[in-house]
C-alpha cells in the first residue's frame, strides 16, 4: 500500500509565488493544498488546469500535474483531460473574467454536462492581471479604468449561472476563511459531477476591500450565513438569527422575537433536487440579508465521464467489430481476382 | 433487348439531379456502389445546396450527384455528363452547363409543367431550347405516374409513393448500363429490414424501372462498360471523410492509445465526427463540444492526458481554433487538426470545395507558430494521411494540420482494403525516467520532447502557453525565447526525415511540370496523362507534404523548363513555393468557383504555356 499521507508541503512547487503581497490568492492556495493533502488520493492523480488571469498562475505553484492554458478555455481543456483519463482528480482554477466573460460558454456547458471536475472561481470582481478594468461580476456603477464614469451594466451572480446550467454542486467561500475553504474544497472533491466553488477574493491593488463589508471583523458573524447540511440556518454573533421563509421570500428572523423559535428556522438541505431554495440562498445579499457560504447545493445526477465509459463498454460488448481490421472488412466489400493490371495510364479492357 | 443498340464505352459520366428532397444522393450512391461491385473503377462527387430545404422546384434547391465509372483507371468524377437524369425542370436549368455535347437527358415528364418551369426560371414551355440543349438525346419518361402505378397496391400515402420515384430512375439507369440489381436489392432489404412495406415498395419500383427500360422500344441505346483491370484484392467504396476518420482509428490501434475527438459540427467536416461517434466499439471518445474552440481545447486536454487527440473542422472553424493551435505549439503536444476545406471567406460556400485555407493552415496564428501541414489527395488516401498525421504528431510531439476538402470529403472511390499489419508502427514518446524527467528536454536528432502523462508517478510537471525553460517554468529571458522560437521551427523542419521523396508522374525531365497539392490530384493526373498521350513533355508533381516539403523538391522542379502551379485559390501554394524556392518561375492556374478543375481547363492552360 502506497503511503497516501501527505502534508501541505508535498503540494507546493519550487517556483517562487508571485502574487502581490496581501493577495487573497495565497490563502486560497493554502486551503487547496491542505485539502488535497488529506484526500487520500495519490499525488500523481491530481491535475490542475487554469486559464488566464492572476489566479490562473496557480498551477505554477503546485507540485501536481498542471496545465496553464489560454483565456477562458480551462474548463474545456479540463474536460478533455478528465475524459482522456477519468481516474484523474481534475481541478480548474479560474477567475471572474476567465470563467464569466471569455469562458462563459464553456463554463455553463461544463456544468450542464456534469463532468466530474472541481472548479474554483476566484471572484474579486475586477480584472487584476490587466491592471484594473471592470469584470462581469463588478457591481453596477463601479468606476474603473474602462468605466471612468461608472459601469452601466449589471453583474453576473456566478451561483445563478450554475443553477441555470443545471449545476449539481455549488459552494461559496471567502479567502479569509481558510478553514471553510478547505472544507468546501473537500466537499467539492467528494462530489461526483461538476463542483463549482466561488471564493470571494480580495484584490489588494485594484479592488481592495470589495468584500470588506462581508469580512468586517466586528460585523462578519451578522453578515455571513455559513450553511451546514441538515442544520438550521442560524447565524449572528449570538447565533440567534435565522432564515425563515415568509410570503414567498427568505427573511431574517430573530429567535425570541415575535414568537420565533429554532423550529421556525429553515433547515439547510443541499441535496434537495429542486433548486428553488438554493437559488434564493445564492441571491441573498447585504444589507438586508447575510451572504450564504458553505455548500449550498450538492445533488446526485448522472456524471458524463462515468456515462461515457459505461456506454463505450456496453457497445464493445455487443458489437461484432473488435479491431480496425474488422471494421475495414465490414459492410459492403467485394473481391477483385484474376486481373493482371498494367501500369496505371493504360486502358486495357478485360 | 436484341433490338436495342448496344454501345461499348470505356468510361461514362452520369449526373443524377433533382430537388433536394428527391433522394438523388442515395440514388447516385447506390448506382456508384453497384458499379464498383460490378468491377468498374469509379469516382463520385455530390453537389448539393447548402440550404436544408430551398423552395421545392427552384434552382437553388437542386441536388446533384455525379459519378464517372469505367473499364480503366478513373481519377475524377468527370468534367461533363454523358447522361443527365433530371427529376424536374430546375435540374435542367442547373445542369445544362455540365452536359457533354450530344449527351442523353432522361427526365420526368410529369414534373415538366408550367408551374415547375416557372419556378426554374424558364420563360417558355421549352426548357431545352432555352438551355441550348436541342442537339441532345432527350428521353421523356412519366416517372411520377409510373411510380404511382407501380405502387398502387401497396396502400401507401401519396408522399411515401412520391418518395420512391428515385428508385424508378435508378432501375432505369441500371438497365441502360447493364448493372444487376442484386446489390441494390440487398441494400434496401438491410436498410429497411424493419419495415417490410418500405423495403418491398422500393424494390418493386426499382425493378419496374428496370423492366420499363427493357420493354420500351423508344429507349436510347444501352451501354456496356466493362469491369476495370484493377489490382486484385478486397475492395470497398470509400469516401474521404470516412477514410479520414478510419485513418485515425488505425493510428490509435497502432500506437496503443485511446482516440479522442473534440469537434463541433460544421459542413463539410461533420461526417468525421459522426463516423467516429459510431465507433464506441473501438473505444473512441467523441466529444461534441459547445463550439469550435472547445472542440480543439478539449482535444488539447486529452493530448495532455495521454490520448491520441484529434479535432475536425472546416475553414471558419480553423480560424476559431487558431489561438488554441498556438497553445499546442507552445506546449508541444501531439494533436491533429483536420480541415475539410470549403469555399470562403467567412461562411462563403459551405457545401462547395476550395483550397483557400492553405496559408491559414501554415501561418494563421499569432507569434512564430510552426506546425506540420499535410494534404490528402484522393478520397481514399485520406486514410493514409490521417494515419501519417497522427504518426508524426505522436512521434514528434507537434501539432499537425491535415487539409482535405469538400470534394475529397464527400467524393468516393473504390479502395483496396489495407491490412493493419502492413501499416507502419507508431511509437509515442512516452517518458521513461521519472527521476530525470524534464518536460522540455529534447531528443537531439528530432528535437521532440518526451510525453509524461498525468497519473504517471514521479513525472509531475507543468506545461502552458507562456514561454518556458527546459523545466517548463516560465521564462522571459530574451535569449531563451529566441532559442525556443528557432527550435520549434527546427523541430517541424526535421519532420522531413519522415517525408518520402517527391516522385513525379511522367518523365523526370520535360517541358512542363504541373504542380498541385491536395484534392486536385485526380483532375491533374487525368490531364497530364492525356497530354502525355498527345506526346507532350508534361509531368505532374503532386505534393502531399506541404510543411516540410520533401527534401528533393527543388531537384525535381529544376528538371523542367516551366512550372505551373494549379490550385483552387488565388495562388497560395505558388506564393509559398516562391518563398521557399525563389530560384524558379511559377506560372499559375487558379480557380475559385466552388468546383473542382475540369481536365480540359488544365489541358488548355498547359497548351497555352507550351506555346508561350
Amino acid at each position: 500500500m502506497v503511503d497516501l499521507h501527505y502534508t501541505v508541503k508535498d503540494f507546493k512547487s519550487e517556483n517562487e509565488v508571485r502574487w502581490c503581497p496581501g493577495c487573497g490568492d495565497y490563502a486560497i492556495m493554502n486551503a487547496v493544498q491542505r485539502a488535497m493533502a488529506g484526500m487520500g488520493i495519490p499525488h500523481e492523480k491530481f491535475a490542475v488546469v487554469s486559464g488566464i488571469g492572476c489566479s490562473s498562475r496557480f498551477p505554477y505553484y503546485m507540485s501536481t500535474f498542471g496545465f496553464h492554458t489560454i483565456h477562458g478555455r480551462a474548463t474545456a481543456v479540463a474536460s478533455g483531460v478528465k475524459l482522456a483519463n477519468p481516474d484523474l482528480n481534475v481541478w480548474v482554477i479560474t477567475g471572474d473574467g476567465d470563467a464569466m466573460a471569455i469562458g462563459g460558454n464553456h463554463f455553463i456547458h461544463l456544468i450542464r454536462r456534469n463532468i466530474d471536475i472541481n472548479l474554483i472561481l476566484f471572484n474579486n470582481k475586477i480584472y487584476g492581471l490587466t491592471k484594473g478594468q471592470y469584470s462581469p461580476t463588478s457591481d453596477r456603477g463601479i468606476k474603473t479604468k474602462t468605466s471612468p464614469f461608472g459601469t452601466i451594466e449589471d453583474p453576473f451572480v456566478p451561483g445563478q449561472l450554475v443553477i441555470g446550467a443545471r449545476g449539481t454542486f455549488f459552494a461559496r467561500s471567502i479567502d479569509s476563511n481558510l478553514k471553510l475553504s478547505q472544507s468546501v474544497f473537500e466537499g467539492a472533491a467528494k462530489h461526483k459531477g461538476t463542483s463549482v466553488v466561488e471564493v470571494l477574493q480580495n484584490c489588494v491593488i485594484f479592488n481592495d476591500g470589495i468584500h470588506a463589508a462581508i469580512t468586517d471583523p466586528v460585523q462578519r458573524a451578522n453578515r455571513q450565513l455559513i450553511l451546514e447540511n441538515g442544520r438550521p440556518m442560524l447565524f449572528g454573533d449570538k447565533n440567534d438569527r435565522g432564515i425563515v421563509f415568509d410570503k414567498g421570500k427568505l427573511k431574517v428572523a430573530i429567535i425570541g422575537e415575535n414568537g420565533i423559535t429554532v423550529d421556525d428556522i429553515l433547515v439547510h438541505d443541499a441535496t434537495e433536487v429542486d433548486p428553488t431554495l438554493h437559488m434564493a440562498l445564492i441571491n441573498m445579499h447585504l444589507p438586508d440579508m447575510p451572504v450564504a457560504f458553505g455548500v449550498i447545493r450538492s445533488v446526485a445526477a448522472p456524471v458524463y465521464d462515468i456515462e461515457m465509459v459505461a456506454q463505450n463498454e456496453q457497445i464493445k460488448q455487443t458489437s461484432k467489430i473488435k479491431c480496425v481490421d474488422d471494421l475495414l472488412n465490414s459492410g459492403n466489400i467485394w473481391e477483385v481476382t484474376g486481373n493482371t493490371p498494367s501500369n496505371g495510364s493504360g486502358c486495357s479492357k478485360s | 433487348m436484341k433490338d436495342a443498340r448496344v454501345i461499348e464505352l470505356e468510361e461514362v459520366v452520369i449526373r443524377f439531379s433533382g430537388d433536394s428532397g428527391d433522394g438523388m444522393q442515395l440514388t447516385g450512391t447506390l448506382f456508384s456502389d453497384a458499379s464498383a461491385v460490378f468491377g468498374n473503377d469509379i469516382s463520385t462527387f455530390p453537389d448539393y445546396p447548402s440550404e436544408i430545404r430551398a423552395p421545392i422546384g427552384t434552382v437553388g434547391g437542386v441536388s446533384g450527384f455525379q459519378v464517372q465509372f469505367g473499364g480503366k483507371q478513373i481519377n475524377t468524377p468527370g468534367d461533363f455528363a454523358h447522361v443527365l437524369v433530371a427529376m424536374n425542370p430546375a435540374a435542367i436549368q442547373a445542369n445544362a452547363k455540365f452536359m457533354n455535347p450530344g449527351g442523353t437527358i432522361i427526365y420526368d415528364s410529369d414534373s415538366f409543367n408550367e408551374k415547375n418551369l416557372a419556378k426554374a426560371n424558364f420563360t417558355t414551355k421549352d426548357p431545352f431550347t432555352e438551355c441550348n440543349l436541342n442537339d441532345y438525346d432527350k428521353i421523356a419518361i412519366p416517372i411520377t405516374s409510373l411510380t404511382k402505378e407501380s405502387l398502387k397496391d401497396f396502400g401507401l400515402d401519396n408522399k411515401s409513393v412520391l418518395r420512391s420515384k428515385n428508385m424508378f430512375a435508378l432501375g432505369l439507369i441500371c438497365w441502360m448500363f447493364n448493372r444487376p440489381l442484386t446489390y441494390i436489392d440487398e441494400y434496401i432489404n438491410v436498410k429497411f429490414g424493419k419495415s417490410p412495406v418500405v423495403a418491398g415498395s422500393n424494390i418493386k419500383v426499382l425493378h419496374d424501372g428496370y423492366n420499363y427500360g427493357m420493354l420500351m422500344q423508344h429507349m436510347s441505346p444501352t451501354y456496356i462498360v466493362h469491369p476495370a483491370n484493377i489490382e486484385n484484392g478486397t475492395y470497398r467504396n470509400m469516401n474521404g471523410n470516412v477514410a479520414t476518420a478510419w485513418g485515425f482509428l488505425a493510428a490509435a490501434e497502432k500506437s496503443g492509445l485511446e482516440l479522442f475527438l473534440g469537434s463541433y459540427p460544421i459542413t463539410p467536416a461533420t461526417e468525421i465526427l459522426q463516423t467516429l461517434s459510431e465507433r464506441k466499439d473501438l473505444g473512441v471518445k467523441t466529444f461534441q463540444a459547445e463550439d469550435e474552440i472547445a472542440g480543439i481545447t478539449s482535444a488539447i486536454g486529452a493530448a495532455f492526458a495521454g490520448d491520441l487527440a484529434i479535432t475536425s473542422t472546416s475553414g471558419p472553424g480553423l480560424a476559431l481554433k487558431s489561438e488554441a493551435i498556438g497553445l499546442a505549439v507552445m506546449a508541444e503536444l501531439p494533436l491533429v487538426i483536420v480541415n475539410v476545406q470549403r469555399g470562403g471567406p467567412s461562411t462563403g460556400l459551405p457545401t462547395k470545395t476550395e483550397q483557400s485555407d492553405l496559408l491559414q493552415a501554415l501561418y494563421g496564428r499569432n507569434g512564430e507558430s510552426p506546425v506540420v501541414v499535410l494534404a490528402a489527395s484522393t478520397p481514399s488516401d485520406c486514410f493514409w494521411y490521417a494515419f501519417m498525421a497522427a504518426k508524426i504528431a505522436l512521434e514528434r510531439m507537434v501539432p499537425v494540420i491535415l487539409l482535405t476538402d469538400g470534394f475529397l470529403g464527400n467524393g468516393s472511390e473504390p479502395w483496396k482494403i489495407p491490412k493493419m499489419a502492413d501499416l507502419p508502427s507508431i511509437t509515442p514518446r512516452i517518458a521513461k525516467n521519472a527521476g530525470s524527467y524534464k518536460p522540455y528536454e529534447r531528443d537531439t536528432a528530432t528535437l521532440a520532447r518526451d510525453w509524461a502523462i498525468p497519473g504517471m508517478a514521479g513525472f509531475e510537471h507543468l506545461i502552458g502557453g507562456l514561454e518556458k525553460n527546459k523545466m517548463g517554468s516560465v521564462s522571459h529571458d530574451p535569449d531563451n525565447h529566441q532559442f525556443n522560437c528557432e527550435i520549434r521551427e527546427q523541430k517541424v523542419q526535421r519532420v522531413v526525415d519522415m517525408v518520402p521523396n517527391l516522385e513525379v508522374c511522367g518523365d523526370n525531365v520535360g517541358d512542363i511540370l504541373v504542380v498541385g497539392w491536395g484534392g486536385t490530384y485526380g483532375h491533374l493526373i487525368s490531364a497530364v496523362r492525356e497530354l502525355r498521350l498527345e506526346s507532350k513533355k508534361v509531368s505532374l508533381a503532386h505534393i502531399s507534404y506541404i510543411k516540410p516539403l520533401p527534401k528533393n523538391t527543388a531537384e525535381v522542379f529544376g528538371n523542367f523548363t516551366k512550372i505551373i502551379v494549379c490550385e483552387l485559390n488565388l495562388g497560395q501554394f505558388a506564393s509559398y513555393l516562391r518563398d521557399k524556392m525563389p530560384q524558379f518561375t511559377y506560372h499559375q492556374l487558379n480557380k475559385l468557383k466552388g468546383l473542382p478543375f475540369t481536365v480540359n481547363e488544365i489541358k488548355e492552360s498547359v497548351y497555352k504555356l507550351l506555346e508561350e
